[in-house]
């Protein structure tokens, strides 16, 4: 196996794109991280996508972004995880490259999912569940969380209020972020006042849908320094499944696969959750960063939502989370949500986070899933500057 | 229009048909055919009492396509008295008057329908029981 490094990295600002297409948003991400990365050729392309079927009637979609990027010829595959659907992506262009099947590979994830209706986008979203189980009851990603949620506040005693601390952090944090959806502050109240859309979820703990499109360029970290003088080297990378619907769960409230992805990911790295500098988790909804922190071993049981109550996920917290906005506040365009969170993480580690830079950002994880807890891929990823 | 998929599951839908594990005697549902607990295959046919309780639930305003005309309605995860959950609707019940503990008992209900001139599906939904 060869170490594996980014050498460059893309994103499109998140939101609605009226005017942009599929490909022209996956195209954008790809140009800027090779433009990044000073290349201009590369072996492979991945594209995570998660909807392009049910919400733009198109597959085929890594064919259709290396034609469109004028890479006629490229090795180029869509790869699909829901959710995870991103970091899917990643996961595949590190093994490439760690196996020494090709040197330059880009991993793009996009979505487009406002071109539909909402009960569309609800019923492309409910694929990631169990679709003869769940979907074929009614239930909505937003209805299995808040299934979730509820359980976790019943056995806990958490007050709905208190999973605003959430929301208020990644909020706080995008509005520094040039590419986040919403850069604005909301407070408390607000959160307590949002439209509930699943009780006890209300708009504000979950993830506005977007488009958008996020790229990383990684190649062997023997020919990294070439093409970059800030190259971040990917520490680990892992991942592992649980059961597809929620019902079958050994235990509702424990995501035992993002333990296991994270378990996997520290142990290839040799480090500890003590060791890590900041956490790019899965803030789909409030109850899902609780649910991951907990399992990644930065909280006990039931304490998740007590960290963020006791502000140890702001930046200069224990555990800085979600630095440049989250799914929350940057957006949640789902199959590109695991690439941003990538890219965000390799600017933390670059030093160019700006205002929300973390001091001293040596090792960075993120978490992406794909369904409420089904597939879980989580990265380690280590800033080379710093050494 | 998805036939031959929603046949498929009748059984399931229409009776909590699942199965129980001949090695280990774990009750499944829905049945999945190697069982969860050993891990050997399981396959004989076992019929669920429909009884249970609430384990969590929630009130959804913004439905998916084919069930906009029914909401806001009341999911939940209902705890069978024979050990597994099952993922449902709750039918019967004000959604204020839901509480997590609540004992239920299975009925047959319209789930969806495909359009004005499509099928009718129907399958189970939960209703208090005493």
């Amino acid at each position: 196996m060869r170490d594996v490094s980014i050498i460059g990295i893309g994103q499109t600002v998140v939101g609605e794109h009226w005017d942009k297409s599929l490909r022209e948003l996956g195209y954008y991400a790809l140009a800027s991280a090779m433009k990044d990365a000073k290349l201009e050729r590369i072996d492979a392309l991945y594209v995570g996508n998660a909807h392009s079927g049910a919400l733009s009637n198109q597959e085929n979609v890594g064919a259709m972004i290396a034609d469109f990027a004028g890479l006629r010829g490229v090795e180029a595959l869509k790869i699909e995880a829901a959710g995870a659907s991103a970091a899917a992506a990643m996961r595949m262009g590190y093994i490439a490259v760690a196996g020494g099947l090709c040197d330059f590979v880009a991993c793009v994830g996009v979505e487009k999912m406002t071109d539909q209706q909402p009960s569309t986008q609800e019923m492309a979203l409910a694929m990631a569940g169990d679709g003869d189980y769940e979907a074929m009851q009614g239930l909505t990603t937003v209805s299995l969380n808040a299934l979730l949620m509820r359980r976790y506040m019943h056995e806990h005693g958490y007050g709905k209020g208190d999973f605003a601390h959430f929301a208020v952090n990644a909020h706080a944090n995008a509005v520094n972020n040039p590419f986040a959806m919403y850069r604005m502050n909301i407070s408390p109240k607000q959160f307590a006042e949002a439209k509930p859309l699943s009780d006890p979820i209300s708009m504000f703990d979950s993830s506005p849908v977007a488009d958008g499109a996020a790229c990383v360029i990684l190649a062997p970290s023997a020919l990294a320094k070439e093409f970059t003088d800030r190259p971040v080297r990917v520490r680990a990378s892992a991942v592992a499944t649980d059961t597809i619907g929620l019902h079958d769960r050994r235990d509702l409230l424990a995501l035992d696969a993002a333990a296991w992805s994270a378990q996997k990911a520290y142990a290839s790295a040799g480090i500890g959750p003590d060791d890590i500098d900041l956490f790019e988790l899965h803030d789909g909804f409030t109850i899902m960063s609780a649910l991951s922190l907990e399992a990644a071993g930065f909280a006990a049981r039931g304490r998740g939502v007590g960290l963020a109550l006791d502000g140890e996920i702001r930046l200069g917290g224990r555990i800085p989370i979600t630095t440049m906005g989250g799914m929350k506040a940057r957006g949640n365009p789902a199959g590109a949500s695991g690439l941003y969170q990538i890219v965000e993480a390799a600017l933390q580690l670059r030093g160019e986070a700006g205002a929300n830079q973390v001091a001293n950002a040596r090792l960075a994880m993120t978490q992406n899933i794909g369904g409420s807890g089904a597939t879980v891929i989580t990265s380690i990823l280590e800033g080379e500057t710093w050494k | 229009m998805e036939v031959a998929r929603f046949w498929r599951t009748n059984k399931q839908r229409y009776q909590l048909v699942g199965e129980e594990c001949p090695h280990c005697q774990a009750k499944i549902f829905p049945p999945r055919d190697v069982c969860p607990s050993c891990e050997k295959e399981a396959k004989v046919p076992y019929v669920f009492s429909g009884k249970g309780e609430v384990f969590s639930f929630s009130t959804l305003h913004q439905a998916p396509a084919g069930f906009e005309r029914y909401a806001p309605y009341t999911v939940a995860l209902v705890k069978l008295s024979e050990g597994p959950m099952v993922t449902a609707q709750l039918t019967d019940v004000d959604a204020g008057d839901v509480k997590i503990g609540m004992p239920v008992e299975m009925v047959t209900r319209v789930l969806r329908e495909d359009g004005e001139r499509g099928m009718l599906v129907y399958g189970y939904k939960f209703r208090p029981s005493n």
